[in-house]
């Protein structure tokens, strides 16, 4: 391409974005430019976006400040989106309890325990009716972390909003759905690989038909650095994952053109504060490049990767649990000179336990410090052009280039079935537990300071409160999912956990119907998800 | 004769970073390390506890489901007759800890633990060979 235009190119896209006429200055007068760079380099809203995905970055839009939260039953976690929204979130996000992220109902044997301890205990459209009770679905964007039961979850809530008068038309936000992640680092699967992606497909297809403000996939490289994987490895995973579903969906009949610009990713914001810069920036530059050269994507907005950050839980530590804050405000930093599209803050007291209503407060105004007085967000990618910046950019582009021509290889082409492969040879655990053990040892040898742990220990320092789950959350939500039992038509129920079975042996069926109906005739995420078991049967693995 | 550790996750928490690399971490030390995988039921922690003959369980928990389900697998193992020490690592709140020593528990393991102390504490929990 002739980058001798780049610059005119970006000056005639910044024209037309609502900052063209927005005057910035530093604290002391002098005036700011949207973005600095020589006339033949790489502009932001210019094809390969290195620099950011929209001429003007935060001129135009500030990221969405979408804080996760959920904990407890559906009531407990509505009140905390209510908290949040007032405080100044523009957005939500939904964290589930490990029996629903693995598609168990509370009253099962296997949930005790764990009912809405690590997030919302949902069981049938009902907890979803109250989880977001008072919130207008079709002004606020909602995202929810769910994998392996997604489409059940996603079906459930559109059927939800729809009985309460608001249009699948008009739901705007996120479904993260990246079940391929599930099988290489958070291990939250149910079923094996392909009926799973069969889902991810029907809800992928059933957005991009009826729910113009949808996103159905949100492709997650957060979970697979929390595993432990290195930065390029992050980025290599995550596109990886992200081209099989453009695969998938191609496969499914799909123009490239018509899903993809839906697409939207999740990375990870860790304490490596310049590779992070730089992961950001090879990342939109590699999708970029492989959508446009290797997928045949036509239209830009297919090539440009938007997306979502959280800062690194597992940089969080237990010891000295106030020098979180420090870290949080760091990393959140460097996912906005990143150009994140997104981004969650994590609490100074996540160490140890769920964030505390305060604890999430303080997370949120972090961000809002960054926003509002820092002026960073006047000049896009003000980074680039650092040589050390530009460097590492290109070097983790070499990096994750080579993990990526190594799973296309496997897959002799595609990088769906490469990812299949590499996930039954164990290639993704094998590479990232490498990796976490390399940064355990380096830690142990003190090789790697970590304050607080490794350095500058303080046996005084008090732990972090720990916000306590209520003890009779299980019991409470048990009496829910029993009262809800009671009051269905357990016939209708049982006729729409047939059709969801039949429906489910016919490969070519889009699932979402059938789910939608037994989710309206109160059919339980576990009983959703057994009917499909019935059919799609349960992964197992090894261990290695 | 080498110790010969049951590192275990039972429950549903598929969190196994922590459990993946003590695994190592205890190999490196020169004991033998038999993982269970994810997502186990108490009963099949101690059948399997038995079947390899360990000197010690581990369990991994990160979830917060501690207090619900260590007594349970302590209770599997001594059901079945094994009486090995149980070791529990993960995030444990503080006023937890005594709770679980009064469940069996020898010992905990919270976050940033040393490998020393790790070792060192399985080693004393073992019987000599």
């Amino acid at each position: 391409m002739d980058r001798r235009s780049s610059r005119l190119e970006w000056q005639e896209a910044y024209e037309h974005t609502s900052a063209a006429h927005s005057r910035a200055t530093t604290q002391s007068g002098t005036p700011l430019a949207p973005v600095y760079g020589p006339g033949d380099g790489e502009f932001p809203g210019v094809y390969p976006y290195t620099r950011g995905i929209h001429p003007a970055m935060y001129r135009s839009k500030l990221w969405t400040m979408r804080m996760f939260a959920g904990f407890g039953t559906a009531p407990e976690t509505n009140e905390r989106f209510h908290q949040i929204i007032d405080a100044g979130g523009t957005g939500i996000s939904t964290a589930y309890d490990m029996p629903t992220l693995l598609g168990i109902d509370t009253d099962d044997e296997r949930a005790r325990g764990e009912v809405g301890r690590c997030g919302v205990a949902i069981d049938t459209i009902e907890d979803v009716a109250d989880l977001y009770a008072g919130i207008d679905l079709a002004a606020i964007t909602t995202s929810m972390t769910i994998n392996a039961p997604a489409a059940a979850i996603f079906a459930m809530f559109v059927a939800s909003a729809e009985d309460q008068g608001v249009e699948r038309a008009r739901l705007g936000g996120t479904l993260q759905n990246d079940i391929l992640k599930e099988y290489q680092a958070q291990h939250e699967y149910v079923f094996p690989p392909r009926p799973s992606l069969r889902l991810v497909r029907d809800t992928v297809v059933f957005a991009t038909r009826e729910m113009p403000r949808w996103h159905p996939l949100s492709v997650s490289g957060y979970h697979i650095r929390e595993a432990g994987s290195t930065a390029a490895q992050e980025v290599a995973f995550t596109l990886a994952n992200a081209f099989a579903y453009v695969e998938l969906s191609r496969r499914a009949g799909l123009a490239v053109d018509s899903f993809a610009p839906k697409l939207s990713f999740f990375f990870n914001a860790h304490i490596d504060f310049f590779e992070e810069v730089a992961k950001y920036r090879c990342a939109r530059r590699l999708w970029a490049r492989w959508m446009r050269d290797y997928y045949g994507a036509l239209d830009e907005r297919s090539w440009q990767l938007r997306f979502h950050a959280q800062t690194a839980g597992v940089s969080l530590t237990a010891q000295q649990p106030d020098n979180n804050h420090a870290r949080t405000a760091i990393e959140a930093l460097a996912a906005v000179l990143g150009g994140a599209q997104s981004l969650h803050t994590n609490s100074f007291d996540e160490a140890w336990s769920l964030p505390s209503s305060d604890a999430a407060r303080i997370a949120l105004r972090t961000q809002q410090v960054i926003a509002y007085e820092t002026n960073v967000t006047q000049v896009a990618d003000p980074l680039g052009g650092s040589w050390f910046v530009e460097e590492l950019t290109d070097q983790l582009e070499r990096e994750v280039g080579a993990l990526l021509e190594e799973l296309l290889e496997l897959g002799r082409g595609s990088l769906l079935e490469g990812c299949l492969t590499a996930i039954d040879q164990g290639w993704f655990d094998e590479h990232i537990t490498e990796a976490a053990y390399a940064h355990e040892r380096a830690v142990q040898r003190g090789e790697r300071l970590v304050v607080g742990v490794n350095a500058f220990v303080d046996a005084t320092s008090a732990p972090a409160p720990t916000n306590q789950v209520a003890p009779d959350t299980e019991a409470r939500q048990r009496a829910r999912l029993a009262e809800v039992r009671l009051a269905r038509d357990a016939t209708a129920v049982t006729r729409a956990l047939d059709e969801l079975r039949a429906d489910a042996r016919d490969s070519e069926v889009n699932l979402m119907t059938a789910l939608m109906a037994a989710s309206r005739a109160r059919a339980s995420v576990g009983e959703i998800m057994d009917a499909l078991a019935d059919v799609f049967g349960r992964y197992r693995v090894a261990p290695r | 004769m080498t110790t010969r550790v049951l590192i275990a996750k039972v429950g549903l928490d598929g969190h196994d970073r922590g459990v993946n690399v003590i695994a190592r971490l205890l190999r490196d030390a020169g004991m033998e390390v038999v993982y269970t995988g994810l997502f186990q039921t108490p009963e099949a922690v101690a059948r399997t506890a038995i079947d390899e003959d360990v000197d010690v369980v581990g369990l991994s928990i990160l979830s917060g489901a501690h207090l619900t389900l260590v007594p349970l697998v302590i209770a599997a193992l001594r059901t079945s007759g094994c009486d090995v020490p149980v070791v529990v690592g993960g995030i444990i709140p503080q006023e937890d800890v005594a709770a679980l020593h009064s469940a069996g528990v020898a010992a905990t393991f919270g976050p940033g633990s040393s490998m020393q102390d790790i070792v060192a504490t399985i080693e004393d929990l073992v019987p000599a060979h």
